[in-house]
């Protein structure tokens, strides 16, 4: 017999119970008539508080609540992948099914299809002995992701039958092992998991191979690792979910969590839409298959856009379980915030900063940490990266949410205004962001791309300072009076900005670069300076340099020069060549 | 016949407590008669077992604890939603006041809404165009979209709003619906006026329903106006096919109502003293304009609000432009040198512009000029700011380029006379001609072959 309690006041998505009705911490209840989802966040002798997820209007005092006896958890199973959910695990399209355009409340539907049958290949037998995380079939999700069964993380014992291969549905039992104080226990594809738990696993890896992500700046300048964490503040405008769906597009993570917290439904369509339609490069399928979404948009309920960030990490901690590298995109952790600091005014807690709660810190943490490259309870490999969208208020980096993100991040993209104002995008800010993975992903760089390839990355970076440096000079003086080799710096830094960190998500070969490219671009940049710089040095004016179209020829490599032809590059490199003789020719 | 409370026990500001009540739910509406025969609206703003607190929309004066009669009436606040709306006028709560009648409902709607689902939503992908070069040519509007006027107390909102109205177009060949649903709150009496006369006077009265809270009607009243208008909005949109604009001014008015009634609720104030669910309530005002698939209509929305002092950081315009798709932002600056519309078009945007522009929709250069003249714009900023220190004439050639290239974009481009509506090829043309302004190796943002086919050097017209 379920437990309940009976309502005694309602104050938005608050709600009290009189009295101790049982309930544990956490647990999910049904609230009222209508069987509204919510979630027990108070208990005292005196009375239950109670977080619900859905609006209350039209809640009466006097209606019962009934406790499920489980915390708030996801049902982890096949077919989670393509699939958008809202905050608590509820597929849209189902809940479109039955009430329509809008989403109504106290819909009751299933989180996962539990009619459709999976092809289904067994990989344990009879007498096995099995623990938590032991792969016991497995399921061709997605064309591209073979969906890996697992024994539940607390369970283990033998095997004592296991079903034939064919097509089951993920409440079918596959594997009844006998548990190690004797009783039997049948075994189907769906695990039920808390959400604010973090699943077990053996051990955590140092951070050692980057997240490539096709994108310049990201890739080059600011590398992530995966199983990393990074944070992109910036105000509105100023292209923070433009950047996310670049990395949830060509990153090379196997699946992608995207979570859409408190932001527009638009924007949630239109990666439902353009995510259906693109075609993943590395696997030639749909971006959709490999991708989840999580929707609370910033209408709906707030008490489930505080959840649908840990809804969110659960699923993806339960992929890299099965040895994936997942990533999570959530836009915004800022909303997250603020649900928290709304839901902590109402329940009338004594506010730090800005009215956010004391512990917005110990949770922003808590988050970030469920990150990492961690060896699974099963042996296998996997990551979880978390890239953590963050709307300051104003664009101001000192407020609170930024401030502590950035205790909690290695990797921080500053997203800046005055560039995203002149349409220089993506907007991050080569001056105030940086990667503290940088010294730990060396040598993945020195293997796999060149041995050259984080000196370049450093020389860049030293041109880039050095431009900003000049420019306090010119804003004073203007850029005439500099001498030529300050002058030539400040053209090979717009090189560089104009040629190298600004990248067009909308042109085909530009929206995504491979590695060798970036590689190429950055030796050709720094060839052109070489060469220049020792044509400056025997007294050529950068006005001559400059009559040659060489500096716009090599911006527009990014363009002129498709993905697969890395072998143009050396004519890129004769070019310059001929360049530095016809000027030395001409003015000797 | 329900239940009529007697009395209340007590009045703090717009709200009133009401005890021994049973059988209240939350975010009900409840109807109060004060001595006997005015009426007045409430809602249940928190409730307990036998107490309710209640937040009166047409302001307290003139209760009493005595002389008040309550009564429930077991609904949220709903609307009685018609066609027959449209030409007519009505108050923040939707009740007539242009004394032509009552309205007959066709249907009753809960004014709070309900969230659109994600999946049944349609990516919004048709221009709207507006005939203002500024609008089109940089931050195109597109149906479906909720695209703020970010402005400035004394700077031409009202105008420029108006002058959308009257322009927006759906394409030539149109012959969809087209309505217009106005919600004002807290707005000036001659602003109303302004409106109202503006409409009459371009012949669409008659497809505009407006909703007016003037500034000296009761605050609470403010709060469920723009509901009640995206209510009706909603209704047309999606059950009557018609595409909706909607305007929504002054929001900052909209926004200091939560303020002051939330401080009178005793809540813990987040910036500035506006409640931590401001970001919440604007979302849930904002997040209503859209395309359902299936369904022939569209809300679109444009919402003004001033900035106080001009601050676009305020809590005001930054949480909603986290929210709206993209901002049109008003400058003092060049409204001081009557450039109208004073556009300051470097922190506006429209975020859905990239998806509804280009070949088939205008033209197929009109990204990358769009991106250009941003991008050029922005220097005309640092030459201007170097000009400042070393004087116009120490500049190089290619700055004072620059300084002429950013005089002709905001007198020729941004400038426009208020009559004159321009098409897309007129923008875009006229785009072409200021980047001729500038050498051609400058114009970094436009593929060679689109340069090839457009680009003309281009001197500035004389006697500026």
């Amino acid at each position: 017999m379920a437990k309940t309690g009976i309502i005694y006041g309602i104050n938005g998505p608050i709600v009290y119970l009189k009295g101790d009705a049982g309930f544990t911490m956490n647990e999910m209840v049904y609230v009222g008539r209508e069987n509204l989802v919510g979630e027990v966040i108070g208990l005292t002798s005196r009375g239950t508080t109670i977080q619900v997820y859905e609006e209350t209007t039209g809640l009466k005092p006097g209606e019962t609540v009934t406790g499920t006896g489980a915390p708030v958890s996801v049902t982890l199973a096949p077919g989670i992948l393509t699939n958008i959910f809202d905050g608590i695990e509820r597929p849209l399209s189902e809940i479109a099914k039955t009430s329509g355009a809008y989403i109504n409340r106290g819909v009751s539907v299933d989180s996962l299809d539990t009619s459709r049958k999976w092809k289904t290949h067994m990989t344990v037998k009879k007498g096995d002995r099995v623990f938590g995380g032991t792969i016991i079939a497995e399921v061709p999700e997605t064309p591209a992701i073979v969906h890996k069964v697992m024994v539940p993380p607390d369970k283990e014992g033998y095997v004592l039958s296991v079903a034939e291969d064919g097509e089951y549905t993920i409440n079918d039992p596959l594997v009844t092992i006998q548990t190690m104080d004797g009783r039997e226990e049948a075994l189907t594809m769906t695990q039920k998991w808390p959400i604010r738990m973090a699943r077990p696993t053996a051990k955590r890896f140092p951070a050692s191979q980057p997240l490539i992500t096709g994108q310049r700046i990201l890739d080059t300048l600011f590398p992530l690792a995966k199983g990393g964490t990074a944070a992109i503040p910036g105000g509105f405008g100023t292209g923070k979910t433009m950047t996310q769906h670049q990395i949830a597009k060509w990153s090379d993570a196997n699946i992608i969590i995207y979570i859409g917290c408190g932001e527009r439904g638009n924007e949630m369509t239109q990666v439902l839409e353009e995510f259906s339609e693109l075609i993943d490069p590395k696997t030639g399928n749909p971006l959709m298959d490999r991708t989840t979404l999580i929707a609370n948009t910033s209408n709906m309920p707030v008490a489930a856009r505080e959840a649908s960030l840990y809804a969110g990490l659960t699923l993806a901690e339960y992929y890299r379980d099965m040895g994936y590298h997942v990533a999570i995109m959530a836009d915004s952790t800022s909303r997250w915030a603020e649900a928290l600091r709304e839901l902590s005014g109402r329940l009338e807690e004594m506010p730090a900063e800005e009215g956010f709660p004391a512990y917005l810190a110990s949770k922003l943490s808590a988050f970030y940490e469920r990150a990492g490259m961690m060896q699974n309870l099963n042996g296998t490999e996997g990551s979880v990266t978390i890239i953590g969208a963050v709307s300051p208020q104003g664009g101001d980096f000192s407020e609170p949410v930024t401030q502590n993100t950035k205790r909690f991040v290695r990797c921080f993209w500053g997203l800046d205004k005055s560039l995203a104002y002149a349409r220089h995008f993506p907007a991050i800010s080569w001056l105030t962001s940086y990667s503290e993975y940088l010294n730990d992903l060396g040598p993945w760089y020195t293997e796999q791309v060149d041995k050259r390839f984080v000196d370049y990355r450093n020389r860049i970076v030293y041109l880039l300072s050095q431009e900003s440096s000049l420019m306090e000079i010119v804003k004073l003086i203007g850029g005439d009076v500099l001498p030529d080799d300050q002058k030539l710096i400040l053209e090979i830094a717009k090189v560089i900005r104009v040629g190298f960190l600004q990248q067009n998500a909308f042109h085909k070969d530009d929206t995504c670069v491979p590695m060798e490219k970036q590689f190429k671009m950055m030796e050709v940049i720094l060839h052109l300076y070489k060469k220049s710089r020792s044509l400056i040095s025997m007294g050529m004016p950068m006005s001559v340099l400059k009559e040659d179209p060489i500096f716009d020829k090599v911006i527009a490599i990014k363009y002129d020069v498709p993905n697969d032809r890395p072998d143009m590059f050396e004519d890129y490199k004769k070019q310059i060549d001929r360049f530095y003789d016809a000027v030395v020719e001409r003015n000797a | 016949m329900a239940i009529e409370y007697l009395g209340l026990s007590g009045i703090n500001g717009p709200m009133v407590v009401l005890e021994g009540v049973s059988g209240a739910s939350y975010d009900e509406i409840v109807e109060m008669t004060v001595d006997g025969n005015k009426k007045k609206l409430g809602r249940i703003i928190e409730v307990y077992e036998d107490k309710a607190i209640i937040q009166v929309f047409e302001g307290t004066e003139g209760l009493g604890l005595k002389n008040v009669h309550t009564r429930l009436t077991g609904h949220p606040m709903e609307l009685g939603v018609s066609e027959e709306m449209l030409g007519r006028t009505m108050n923040g709560v939707g009740t007539p006041i242009d004394s032509l009648g009552e309205i007959i409902p066709e249907k009753m709607l809960d004014v709070n809404g309900q969230p659109l689902n994600p999946v049944t939503r349609e990516y919004p992908r048709n221009y709207i165009r507006t005939g203002i070069s500024a609008i089109d040519g940089l931050m195109t509007l597109i149906r479906g979209q909720k695209l703020p006027i970010f402005s400035g107390n004394g700077l031409p909102h009202d105008q420029l709003a108006a002058q959308i109205v009257q322009q927006a177009s759906l394409g030539e060949d149109s012959d969809e619906e087209f309505a217009i649903v106005f919600a004002a709150m807290g707005v000036k009496h001659d602003v109303a006026e302004f409106f109202r006369k503006t409409f009459e006077e371009s012949g669409v009265s008659s497809h505009v329903a407006m909703f007016i809270n003037q500034a000296n009607d009761p605050v609470v009243e403010r709060l469920i106006t723009p509901k009640v208008a995206l209510t009706l909005a909603e209704y047309l949109a999606f059950e009557k096919n018609m595409h909706i604009l909607v305007i929504l001014t002054d929001m900052t008015s909209f926004a200091e109502a939560m303020r002051e009634v939330s401080s009178s609720k005793g809540e813990i104030p987040s910036r500035k003293g506006f409640p931590g669910y401001l970001y919440s309530e604007l979302a849930a005002l904002y997040e209503r304009a859209g395309i359902v698939k299936g369904i022939n209509g569209s809300v679109t929305q444009i919402p003004i609000l001033t900035m106080p002092n001009d601050d676009i950081t305020h809590p005001i315009p930054d949480l909603t432009g986290y929210i709206t798709e993209g901002q049109i932002v008003l400058d003092r600056v060049l409204n001081g040198q009557s450039v109208y519309p004073p556009i300051n078009v470097l922190p506006s945007l429209s975020r859905l512009m990239k998806d509804g522009i280009g070949e088939g929709f205008t033209r197929a250069d009109h990204q990358a000029v769009a991106n250009q003249l941003f991008s050029s714009y922005a220097k005309v900023g640092d030459a201007r700011a170097l000009a400042s220190v070393i004087g116009e004439d120490e500049l190089s050639p290619l700055d004072k380029k620059y300084l002429v290239f950013g005089r002709e974009f905001e007198r020729r481009f941004v400038g426009q006379n208020p009559r004159d509506n321009r098409d897309i090829i007129r923008t875009l043309t006229i785009g072409w001609e200021l980047l001729g302004l500038l050498p051609r190796e400058e114009l970094d943002r436009i593929d060679t072959k689109i340069l090839d086919e457009y680009y003309q050097p281009t001197t500035p017209e004389e006697g500026i």
